[in-house]
């Protein structure tokens, strides 16, 4: 009996090895798989814009280029030299610099104040003002279209950037108040108390004892808004042509409007330099990003 | 001159009644307890003192100057909040100094200060110290620092030990003591720990439902509670609360239980009024310590009850004893054996009793 039951159980555990070994394998062939398949479109982007056209016209999607060529991504960025009908990225890209700095600033700022009120403030009502803010989230882009469109025509900024960065601050103010609401709620009001029993006021509250320790929901918060704002093109084409388009209609108009020629190398050169901004963005704040959405909480 | 005065204050949140027509008083130097449940209003009642919350009813008066709506920073409070509420991102130094420095007072002065606080309280080698460094116990000190720096005419308290583990709390608590004793600053602090409450105080203030049900010494809150929820809020075990009636006849008084004859004789007993006593629905409250298994004076009451539990808890032991179907509990030293479902004889020390009208749960 007591045999009989010790060979078994070392049956058991052989068998589960085996499982385990079995399994661990397929995990690993499905997440290569998976990882394969995200890479590709990279690959195939970055690959092709260092090819020559007659390169890409006599290879494959997937042949290595012959040499570091970056003549396209020169093009890219500066363009030919020759006057009109040379749409190049440098003058847009600015203007996307342009936009989405004081968007970025004044959409954080003003959701971190917003988030402030609402928790350490309380006022009659809050709740409501909360909730419409909220509302202002599952608002669909097109449905703003046309009342900013007027709005910006009365205040006189349409087609500029200043316009596009009101546009910009306004759409993001739901967002980030409720980043910020949900920060601050975690923070204990007692530090509130404190500081008022000290003798601070409202600002000098915000500045010096909130906002110190907002670091990782204000890095979620730009991280957020700067990939929203720079990936934007629905705006950005609606409210603005010609000049002061931002960096994402540029590189429409630029693929769409080539005129004899489909030149693939440039246009990847110039999607991924469309793309470079928010990939530094991640990389660099990247660990905040997650820290800031899973922890939130700063304990005293 | 009362350096605190609280007059007829009553506070809403909405539709709910927190606190009901208060009426306080401190004089210099005192230590006020305010005790009870949670959820009685003591925190609340706190807050309007130091000016966090507003008042619907009522006022408050420091040093008899009316401060109902002046600002907390105008007060000449302090506070030491229950989560210490640290500057998380100042150093102790500036925790401690933020204060002043909002006053605009002299730099001079505020070092002055800095470092006699800091070396009062031990924490002169953690100024440059994050609040996240610190302790529990030295978070509390600095917390208490930030508050001495100010020297404020009261010292508000809300729930300042209520963190801290069970063998620094009793530490902290006598460095309070200590701290008031050596200050003789006006205190006023909230707790739900009687232990606290009773070792702190030199008046308690015990709070439920928005009401406060007695303001007294912490001797007279223990021994003459002035109603059955103070009774059974102080003390632990509580007090046994015993229903029965009452009986005169030619000017001796005495408790009967109901549907028994056991006849408890109480002339010792300080009523407050002597009239309509008779045939009276009470509560007879003895204290578990005051039932004992010698005799510990000429005039205690002799009676044999049944042990139905024994609770053991080291130093001492809880009987549960059955006294005509009503559960009456009572504490001896451990080394006395008694045996359970026997019947064991007891005697009532009658000179520690108190007794309660049934209907209105008032002393009587």
């Amino acid at each position: 009996m007591q045999d009989k039951t010790h060979s078994s159980y070392k049956q058991l555990e052989q068998k589960s090895k085996y499982t385990n070994l079995f399994l661990r394998w397929f995990l690993y062939f499905v997440l290569v798989i998976f990882a394969l398949y995200f890479i590709f479109p990279l690959y195939v982007m970055v690959v092709t814009s260092l090819k020559t056209m007659e390169e890409i016209r006599q290879g494959t999607l997937l042949t290595w280029p012959s040499g570091l060529n970056f003549d396209s991504w020169l093009v890219a960025w500066g363009g030919r030299g020759y006057g009109a009908g040379d749409t190049f990225l440098k003058p847009y890209f600015w203007n996307s610099i342009k936009m989405v700095v004081p968007a970025v600033f004044f959409s954080t700022f003003i959701g971190a104040m917003a988030g402030y009120v609402l928790t350490k403030w309380r006022f009659k009502g809050d709740k409501w003002v909360f909730l419409f803010l909220l509302f202002g989230c599952f608002i669909p882009y097109q449905a703003i279209l046309l009342p900013m469109a007027r709005t910006l025509g009365v205040l006189g900024i349409s087609n500029s950037v200043i316009g596009l960065v009101l546009v910009h601050t306004v759409y993001g103010i739901p967002f980030t108040t409720l980043f910020f609401r949900n920060f601050y709620v975690s923070i204990p009001s007692e530090l509130v108390k404190a500081a008022r029993i000290d003798g601070a006021g409202f600002f000098k509250i915000f500045f010096k004892i909130l906002l110190p320790v907002s670091t990782p929901i204000i890095v979620v918060t730009i991280i957020w808004q700067f990939t929203q704002i720079w990936n934007d093109f629905l705006f950005g084409s609606t409210f603005s042509f010609g000049e002061a388009a931002p960096i994402q209609v540029a590189l429409n108009n630029m693929v769409l409007s080539s005129t004899s020629v489909k030149e693939y190398n440039v246009d990847m050169a110039s999607a991924i330099i469309a793309g470079i901004p928010t990939l530094i963005v991640y990389v660099l704040a990247g660990k905040y990003f997650i820290r800031g959405l899973t922890s939130g909480a700063v304990k005293g | 001159m009362k350096t605190l005065k609280i007059e007829e204050l009553s506070k809403n949140f909405g539709s709910t009644e927190v606190l009901r027509k208060i009426n306080l008083e401190i004089d210099e130097g005192n230590f006020l307890v305010l005790l009870g449940p949670s959820g009685c209003g003591k925190s609340t009642l706190l807050n309007i003192i130091a000016g966090l919350e507003t008042i619907n009813e009522g006022n408050v008066h420091i040093d008899d100057y009316n401060v109902s709506k002046v600002e907390p920073k105008d007060r000449n409070i302090a506070m030491v909040f229950q989560s210490y509420a640290l500057y998380p991102s100042m150093n102790v130094r500036e925790n401690m100094i933020f204060g002043l420095k909002q006053a605009k007072v002299s730099k001079e002065k505020i070092e002055e200060q800095l470092e006699k606080v800091s070396k009062f309280l031990q924490v002169d080698a953690l100024l440059e110290r994050k609040p996240s460094q610190l302790s529990g116990g030295q978070r509390q000190r600095v917390a208490i620092g930030r508050a001495l720096v100010r020297e404020p005419r009261i010292f508000l308290f809300d729930e300042p030990l209520s963190n801290l583990d069970a063998k620094l709390r009793v530490e902290m608590r006598r460095e309070i003591k200590k701290l008031h004793q050596q200050l003789k600053t006006t205190v006023v602090y909230v707790t739900h720990d009687q232990t606290e409450a009773m070792s702190l105080g030199t008046n308690i203030a015990i709070m439920n439902h928005g009401v406060i049900q007695q303001n007294d010494t912490p001797e007279n809150i223990y021994n003459k509670p002035s109603n059955t929820f103070v009774a059974d809020f102080i003390g632990s075990p509580s007090m046994n609360l015993i229903k029965g009636n009452l009986k005169e006849s030619s000017n001796k008084f005495s408790f009967i239980t109901h549907g028994s004859n056991i006849e408890i004789p109480i002339n010792g007993y300080d009523f407050k009024e002597k009239s309509n006593l008779d045939n009276k629905e009470v509560f007879f409250g003895i204290r578990p310590e005051h039932i004992f298994f010698k005799k510990s004076n000429e005039k205690d009451f002799e009676i044999n009850l049944r042990a139905d539990l024994s609770e053991y808890i080291g130093h001492e032991q809880i009987m549960t004893f059955n006294f005509e179907n009503q559960e009456v509990l009572a504490k001896f030293p451990s080394t006395v054996k008694i045996d359970l479902s026997k019947n064991t004889k007891l005697f009532f020390d009658l000179t520690q009793i108190s007794l309660f009208d049934a209907k209105t749960e008032e002393r009587i």
